[in-house]
C-alpha cells in the first residue's frame, strides 16, 4: 500500500495555532505517510514541530478566498488550528490527513517504521510475560500452575499463550470450561494475595443460556479455586452487570453462575457502565471542558450531566469491594461482566493496585498494565480507535482504559506518597493507548500481536519510557514504599475532576510545572546533601 | 458556672456520620468553655473538644429507643451527633448549651479566661507583631501624594474607621468631613492599598447618600483628590460591588451610587456580588449537600450548583481581578464600595491586594492584610460571626469567603504563597473561637473601649510562634510567576473553582487525602537542613584536626557516626487506613465496621503545638495505627461469614451478603 497515493500536496506555507497560551508557529508544512511537520523558516529559533497523524481524532476544514483553515482535534484532547496558504493545497492536505489518520492496517502503521536512536528492537518485550508473574505466585503458593493449553490461541483467542490456573485442574477440563464461557475466557488467576491466602480470578460470563446449562468442568475449576486458597475460604462472584442485565443475557446465550451449581460462591452485582454510554460520558465531559464561555453553574451542571465522576466512583467502589473481600474477609473473588475484557479488567487491576504494594512501583505498575490489560486481551485497537472528538457514531470505542487511569490518579491524589509513578506516566499511557510510535498498545489481543509480529518489528513503549531522560517526568519524587493496602475514600467530596488530563490543554500549564520543579528540587537537595556527607567523615581517619 | 445544668453525662454515644453503625461510647462533660466527649475505650480515651463559641446550632431530635439524639453543628463545620440515654439529661445538656453557646456579654467570651501562660511583656510584644503604620511605610507612604490624616482622631468623624488613615494630600479636613456626611455611616473614601510602581491606588468607602439626585461638592472634590494623587491617569474607576438592582433600590432610601455626570473623570462599574443574606443561605445550602446521607454524584453536583456558592466565590474573585488589573496594567486608581463598605468592600480590596502584592502572600503579610482591610476598617466580626447573642440575620460567612478565595488561588498557584492550607483553616477556626482578642467586636473603637490588648492575647503572635506548621514548602519567591502581580488566565475558567473539601469536610478525615505532601516536604527540608548543619560541624572539626596535625600531635580521630535521623515522615506507615463502606447503604461486609479517618492525626495537625491552646483542633485524633489495625483483624474469619441462606432473591445472593 502506497501512502503517496493518498498525498496530493506535500508542502504548503502555514501558520499553526496551539491554543490561547502558546504563541503561533509559522513555516513550511510537510505531509508524510505518518506525520505532519511544520518546519519554521531558517531565521526562526524554534524547533521542528511534529504531529503523528494517527493522533488526529477529527478534522474540520474551512476555506476563505486564498487560504484554508484546518482544525485538528487530537486524541490526546489537544485542539490545533492550521492556517494554510492556498485553497487547493489546504483542501488536499485536509483530505490526506483524514485518510492517513484513519488507516486500519496495523502493519503499515508507524510503529513498524519507528526506529529511535538508543533503543534496540526486541528490548523490553520480555519484561512482563505471564511466566514472570507466575514465578512470584509459585513462591507464595503451590496451588497454581502455568498452563499452556492456549499455546496456539485455539482455546481462547483473546488470552495469552500461558495462563495461571489451579494446579488440580488439567488442560482438558480447562478447554471444556472455556467452551462454557463467552469467547473462551475461562476463569484464570489475576492476583494472589499472599497475606490472606486468597486469590482474585477473572473470566467472562458463563454460557448458561435460557436452559440454565451447566458445565461440570467449570464448576470443578471454581471449586479448585476455593480449595487452593486458605482453608475455609468462601468465594464471591462480582458480576459487573446489574442482576437484571445478567438475567437478560441468558436470552442471548450468556448468563451468570447459578447458586446451586457453585457451592461456596456467592454472587454480587455491581453494575459498571461500559461501551457506548461510557464513551458518551467521555465525549460530553470533554465538550464541557472545552466550553470556556459558560458560567460556573452551567459548568457544574454539565459536569454532573456527563456522569464521568459517577463512573469513577463506581469503578473505584467495586474494586475496593473486591479488595476488601480478599483482605478483610479472606474470601476469593471472581470478577466478570459479559465479555470479561473491559469492566472486569478495570476491577481486577484496581483491586491489585489497592492491595499490592509492588504494583505501585514504576516497574510493578507497568507489569500490571501489561498483564491485566494488554495480555489479558483488552481490545485496545477497537476501544481506542477514536477519542472524544470523533463525529462518527462510536462502534466499539469506549474509554475503559482511561477510566482506569483516572481511578489510579484519584488513588495517587489521596495517597500522594504511595505511588512510585506520577501523573506524567498516566498521561503518557493515555496518549500512547490512543496513538503511539510504539507497538505496545497495538492490536486487540496477544494472538493478533503474534500474527503481526509486533514484538519483533516494533519497539516496546516500556523501553521508551524507561530511558533515564524520561524519569523526571514520570516518577513521583515523593514516593516512599507503603507496605499496607491503600483504601481510598469514594465519597463524592474526595473525588476530583482530573484536571491534568481533561484541562491539560486548556488551563495554563506553568503553575503546576513550577510546583513540580520545586518538589523535585526539595527532594534532590536532600539527596545531594546526604551524598556529600560521607566524604567528609570518610576523610577523617586518613589523617 | 450557673448555666451548666448537668456537668457530666455518662454512657453517651458519639455517632460517626459517614458510617452510622459505628458509634463510640463515652462520657460527655460540660465545662465553662468547652463541651468534651471522652471515649470509654481504654486504649485510646479519645477526646473531642468543642468550644462553646464554635457551636452554631443545637438540635434535639425525637427520642428513639436507643436514647435521645442531640445534633451539634459547629461554625468550623464540625458536626457532632450524640445519643444521650435519658431524655432528661438530654434536655439539660440542650438547655445548658443553648445558653452557653450564646453569650450576652463580651466578658463571657473565652479570650477573657484563656491564659496561655505568657507574661505581660510577652503578651505586649505579641500585640506589636503586626503594625499597620509599618505597613503603610512599606507601601511607600507618606509621599508627595498621600498623607496620614488625623481627622478621625478619637473617632470623631467615623466610629467604625480606625484613627489613622491615609488620604490624598489635596483632601483637606473640610473636604473629608464634608464627604463623610455624604456617605453611609460616614465611611468616607480612604486609602486601602497604594501601588508604588505606578502611583495607582485602591481606596474604599461606603455608598454615597445620593438618592435620586443629591450631590455633595466635598465628596466630588474627594474623588477628584484621589484622581490627582495618581498623576499617571486622568480618571478613576468607581467600583460598586453590589448587583445593579440592589444599588438602585438603595436610591429610594436616600442612598445609592455615584452619578457619572456629577463627578468629573470617573468610570462607574457595577460588579454583582450578592449581599450577606444571599451568602448566608448559599452556605447553608452547600452544607446541607455535605450532610446528605450517601448521595449520588449527581445529587452532590446538583446540590453544589444549586447552592450557588462557587458562583459567589467567583464573583468576588472576578471583582478582585478587575481591580488588580486596573491598578497594575492600566495604572488607574480605584474606589471600591458596596453599601456600608465593610463586607464586600473588604473582600474585594483584600483579594485585589493579594493579587497585586507578593508581600500579602507571605505568612506575616497575610496577617497584615487581615489586620488592614478587615480589622482596622471595621468589619463587624461580632455581628457576622455571632460571637455574642444577636440578630441571626446579621450573621454571614463574609471572611470565610475571602479565605476560600485565597485557597482557590493557592490551588491555582501552588508556589505563590508562603503559607499552606492549614494556616487558612486555623484562621477560620479562630474567627469563631473567641480565643484571641484580635477578631472580636465590630470596630477598633469597641476594641479600644474593651481594652482588648490589655486583657487578651493576640492571635497573630500565636500563629507566628507556630509558623513552622504553616509553611508551604513549595513557596518560590524567586520565580517570575510568583513575583509581582499574579497573572490569572485570560479565559474565564469556571472549572478552576473547586469545592473545598479540606475546609467544609475537615472533620471527616476519611474524606481527605491520606497523606500530606506539605508535611512530607517540610520534613524533607528539615532533614536537609540538619544534614547541612552536621556537615558544617564536621568540616569545622576537620579543620581543627588538621591544625592539630600540623602541630605533630597524634590525634586518634574518632570516626563520626552518621547520625540517625529520626526519619522524616514515616507518615506512610502511620497512615493507617481501613476500608470504608464501599457497598453502598452501609451494609457491606458485616464483620468489620468500616471506619473513617483512622490516620494519624499528627499528619493533619501538629498536636503538641495545639494541645495547650487549641484543644478543639486536636480533637478527633485517632491514634490507631495502620499496623495495629491490620493485626486487630478478627481472627474468626469463618464466623463472620454471611449466613448461608436467608436471601429473598433466589437468583442473587446479594441480599444475603449484605444483610447477614
Amino acid at each position: 500500500m502506497e501512502f503517496s497515493d493518498l498525498i496530493r500536496t506535500r508542502r504548503a506555507q502555514a501558520k499553526l495555532l496551539r491554543g490561547p497560551e502558546a504563541p503561533p508557529l509559522r513555516g513550511t508544512l510537510c505531509l508524510t505517510g505518518h506525520h505532519l511537520l511544520l518546519s519554521p523558516g531558517p531565521q526562526a529559533t524554534s524547533e521542528l514541530w511534529l504531529l503523528l497523524l494517527r493522533s488526529v481524532d477529527s478534522i474540520e476544514k474551512r476555506v476563505a478566498s486564498d487560504s484554508g483553515t484546518i482544525t485538528l482535534r487530537c486524541k490526546d484532547l489537544r485542539v490545533l488550528q492550521l492556517e494554510i496558504e492556498g485553497v487547493e493545497a489546504s483542501l488536499d492536505i485536509a483530505r490526506s490527513i483524514e485518510a492517513l489518520s484513519s488507516l486500519e492496517s496495523v502493519i503499515t502503521s508507524f510503529p513498524f517504521f519507528y526506529r529511535p536512536k538508543g533503543l534496540r528492537l526486541g528490548d523490553a518485550w520480555h519484561f512482563h510475560p505471564p511466566e514472570r508473574y507466575y514465578k512470584r505466585v509459585a513462591r507464595e503458593t503451590n496451588a497454581w500452575r502455568l498452563s499452556e493449553v492456549n499455546e496456539d490461541f485455539s482455546v481462547c483467542p483473546s488470552y495469552p499463550r500461558a495462563v495461571i490456573v489451579p494446579r488440580s485442574v488439567d488442560d482438558g477440563a480447562l478447554a471444556r470450561s472455556a467452551r462454557f464461557r463467552q469467547g473462551g475466557r475461562f476463569p484464570v488467576l489475576s492476583y494472589h494475595h499472599a497475606p490472606s491466602g486468597t486469590v482474585l480470578v477473572r473470566s467472562s460470563q458463563p454460557l448458561t443460556g435460557p436452559q440454565k446449562r451447566r458445565c461440570a468442568e467449570d464448576e470443578e475449576l471454581l471449586r479448585a479455586v476455593l480449595a487452593g486458597a486458605r482453608p475455609g475460604a468462601r468465594g464471591f462472584i462480582v458480576d459487573t452487570r446489574s442482576s437484571q442485565a445478567a438475567k437478560q443475557a441468558r436470552m442471548t446465550g450468556g448468563g451468570t453462575e447459578a447458586k446451586a451449581a457453585y457451592p461456596g460462591w456467592k454472587r454480587l452485582h455491581r453494575p459498571l457502565e461500559r461501551g457506548q454510554p461510557l464513551q458518551e460520558s467521555f465525549v460530553r465531559l470533554v465538550e464541557a471542558c472545552g466550553d470556556l464561555q459558560q458560567s460556573t453553574d452551567s459548568w457544574l451542571r454539565r459536569l454532573e450531566g456527563c456522569c464521568w465522576l459517577a463512573h469513577v466512583k463506581e469503578a473505584l467502589s467495586t474494586a475496593c469491594l473486591a479488595a476488601q473481600g480478599m483482605e478483610r474477609e479472606g474470601a476469593c473473588i471472581l470478577v466478570h461482566g459479559a465479555e470479561g475484557t473491559d469492566s472486569t479488567l478495570l476491577v481486577t487491576s484496581l483491586a491489585q493496585l489497592i492491595l499490592d504494594p509492588l504494583s505501585r512501583t514504576m516497574a510493578g505498575f507497568q507489569e500490571l498494565v501489561e498483564r491485566e490489560w494488554i495480555q489479558a486481551g483488552h481490545p485496545f485497537q477497537l476501544r481506542c480507535a477514536h477519542s472524544a472528538f470523533s463525529h462518527a457514531r462510536p462502534k466499539h470505542e469506549a474509554p475503559t482504559f482511561l477510566l482506569f487511569l483516572d481511578c489510579v490518579w484519584q488513588l495517587g491524589r489521596q495517597f500522594p506518597l504511595s505511588l512510585e509513578f506520577g501523573e506524567g506516566l498516566l498521561l503518557a499511557l493515555f496518549e500512547h493507548a490512543y496513538a503511539s510510535p510504539f507497538g505496545t498498545f497495538l492490536c486487540n489481543s496477544e494472538r493478533e500481536r503474534c500474527l503481526c509480529e509486533v514484538r519483533t518489528r516494533t519497539h516496546s513503549l516500556w523501553s521508551g519510557l524507561n530511558q533515564p531522560k524520561e524519569q523526571r517526568k514520570l516518577r513521583n519524587p515523593l514516593y516512599a514504599p507503603n507496605p499496607l493496602a491503600i483504601w481510598p475514600s469514594v465519597e463524592l467530596q474526595s473525588l476530583r475532576l482530573w484536571q491534568g488530563l481533561f484541562l491539560r490543554w486548556i488551563r495554563p500549564p506553568e503553575p503546576s510545572e513550577v510546583a513540580w520543579e520545586k518538589v523535585w528540587q526539595i527532594v534532590t537537595d536532600k539527596e545531594k546533601t546526604k551524598l556529600s556527607q560521607p566524604t567528609v567523615s570518610a576523610s577523617e581517619p586518613q589523617l | 458556672m450557673e448555666h451548666i445544668r448537668t456537668p457530666k453525662v455518662e454512657n453517651v454515644r458519639l455517632v460517626d456520620r459517614i458510617s452510622s453503625k459505628k458509634a463510640a461510647l463515652g462520657t460527655l462533660y460540660l465545662t465553662a468553655t468547652h463541651v468534651i466527649f471522652v471515649e470509654n475505650a481504654p486504649d485510646t480515651r479519645k477526646e473531642t473538644w468543642i468550644l462553646h463559641s464554635q457551636i452554631s446550632t443545637i438540635e434535639k431530635q425525637a427520642t428513639a429507643a436507643t436514647g435521645c439524639p442531640l445534633l451539634i453543628r459547629c461554625k468550623n463545620f464540625q458536626l457532632l451527633q450524640l445519643i444521650i440515654p435519658q431524655e432528661r439529661d438530654c434536655h439539660d445538656v440542650y438547655i445548658s448549651l443553648i445558653r452557653l453557646a450564646r453569650p450576652v456579654k463580651y466578658e463571657e467570651l473565652y479570650c477573657f479566661s484563656f491564659n496561655p501562660k505568657l507574661d505581660k511583656e510577652e503578651r505586649e510584644q505579641g500585640w506589636m507583631l503586626i503594625d499597620l503604620s509599618e505597613e503603610y511605610k512599606r507601601m511607600g507612604l507618606p509621599n508627595n501624594y498621600w498623607q496620614l490624616s488625623d481627622v478621625n482622631r478619637d473617632y470623631r468623624v467615623c466610629d467604625s474607621y480606625p484613627t489613622e488613615l491615609y488620604v490624598p494630600k489635596s483632601a483637606t479636613a473640610h473636604i473629608i468631613v464634608g464627604s463623610s456626611k455624604f456617605r453611609s455611616r460616614r465611611r468616607f473614601p480612604a486609602l486601602s492599598y497604594y501601588y508604588r510602581d505606578n502611583h495607582a491606588s485602591i481606596c474604599r468607602s461606603s455608598q454615597p447618600l445620593s438618592g435620586f439626585s443629591a450631590r455633595c461638592l466635598e465628596d466630588e472634590q474627594m474623588l477628584q483628590a484621589i484622581r490627582k494623587a495618581n498623576p499617571g491617569s486622568d480618571f478613576i474607576y468607581v467600583v460598586d460591588t453590589r448587583p445593579k438592582l440592589n444599588a438602585m433600590a438603595n436610591r429610594a432610601a436616600g442612598k445609592g451610587y455615584e452619578n457619572e455626570d456629577n463627578y468629573s473623570n470617573i468610570k462607574f462599574q457595577f460588579i454583582g456580588i450578592e449581599n450577606i443574606h444571599v451568602m448566608r443561605n448559599s452556605l447553608q445550602k452547600m452544607l446541607e449537600v455535605c450532610e446528605l446521607k450517601s448521595p449520588s454524584m449527581s445529587d452532590f453536583l446538583w446540590g453544589l450548583e444549586n447552592s450557588g456558592w462557587l458562583r459567589h466565590i467567583k464573583a468576588i474573585m472576578d471583582a478582585g481581578i478587575f481591580i488588580a488589573k486596573a491598578v497594575s496594567e492600566e495604572g488607574v486608581s480605584v474606589l471600591v464600595h458596596c453599601s456600608d463598605g465593610w463586607d464586600r468592600t473588604a473582600q474585594v480590596c483584600s483579594v485585589a491586594s493579594l493579587l497585586l502584592d507578593p508581600h500579602y502572600r507571605t505568612l506575616k503579610g497575610f496577617m497584615v492584610l487581615i489586620e488592614k482591610d478587615w480589622i482596622s476598617f471595621g468589619h463587624k466580626f461580632n455581628h457576622r460571626y455571632g460571637n455574642l447573642d444577636g440578630d441571626p440575620k446579621e450573621i454571614s460567612p463574609v471572611i470565610d469567603q475571602f479565605i476560600e478565595c485565597v485557597w482557590q488561588l493557592m490551588e491555582q498557584f501552588p508556589c505563590a504563597f508562603e503559607f499552606n492550607e492549614r494556616f487558612l483553616i486555623h484562621i477560620q477556626h479562630h474567627i469563631y473561637s473567641c480565643q484571641f482578642g484580635n477578631l472580636l467586636c465590630n470596630s477598633q473603637k469597641e476594641r479600644q473601649e474593651l481594652r482588648i490588648q490589655e486583657r487578651t492575647y493576640s492571635l497573630w503572635a500565636h500563629l507566628w510562634k507556630n509558623r513552622a506548621d504553616y509553611m508551604n514548602p513549595l513557596f518560590r519567591d524567586d520565580h517570575s510567576q510568583t513575583r509581582g502581580t499574579l497573572r490569572l488566565p485570560t479565559t474565564p475558567c469556571n472549572f478552576l473553582y473547586k469545592f473545598w473539601s479540606g475546609m467544609y469536610n475537615r472533620f471527616e478525615k476519611g474524606l481527605q487525602p491520606r497523606q500530606s505532601v506539605t508535611d512530607y516536604l517540610m520534613a524533607v527540608k528539615e532533614e536537609t537542613q540538619q544534614l547541612e548543619e552536621e556537615r558544617e560541624a564536621l568540616e569545622e572539626r576537620l579543620e581543627k584536626i588538621q591544625k592539630v596535625q600540623l602541630n605533630h600531635t597524634k590525634v586518634k580521630a574518632k570516626q563520626s557516626e552518621p547520625s540517625k535521623h529520626s526519619g522524616f515522615s514515616t507518615s506512610d506507615n502511620s497512615t493507617a487506613n481501613t476500608p470504608q463502606d464501599y457497598s453502598g447503604n452501609m451494609k457491606s461486609f458485616p464483620s468489620r465496621s468500616p471506619s473513617q479517618g483512622d490516620e494519624d492525626s499528627a499528619l493533619i495537625l501538629t498536636q503538641d503545638n495545639l494541645k495547650s491552646s487549641d484543644p478543639d483542633l486536636s480533637a478527633n485524633s485517632d491514634q490507631e495505627s495502620g499496623v495495629e489495625d491490620l493485626s486487630c483483624r478478627s481472627p474468626s474469619g469463618g464466623e463472620c461469614a454471611p449466613s448461608e441462606d436467608s436471601g429473598k432473591d433466589r437468583d442473587s445472593d446479594e441480599a444475603v451478603f449484605l444483610t447477614a
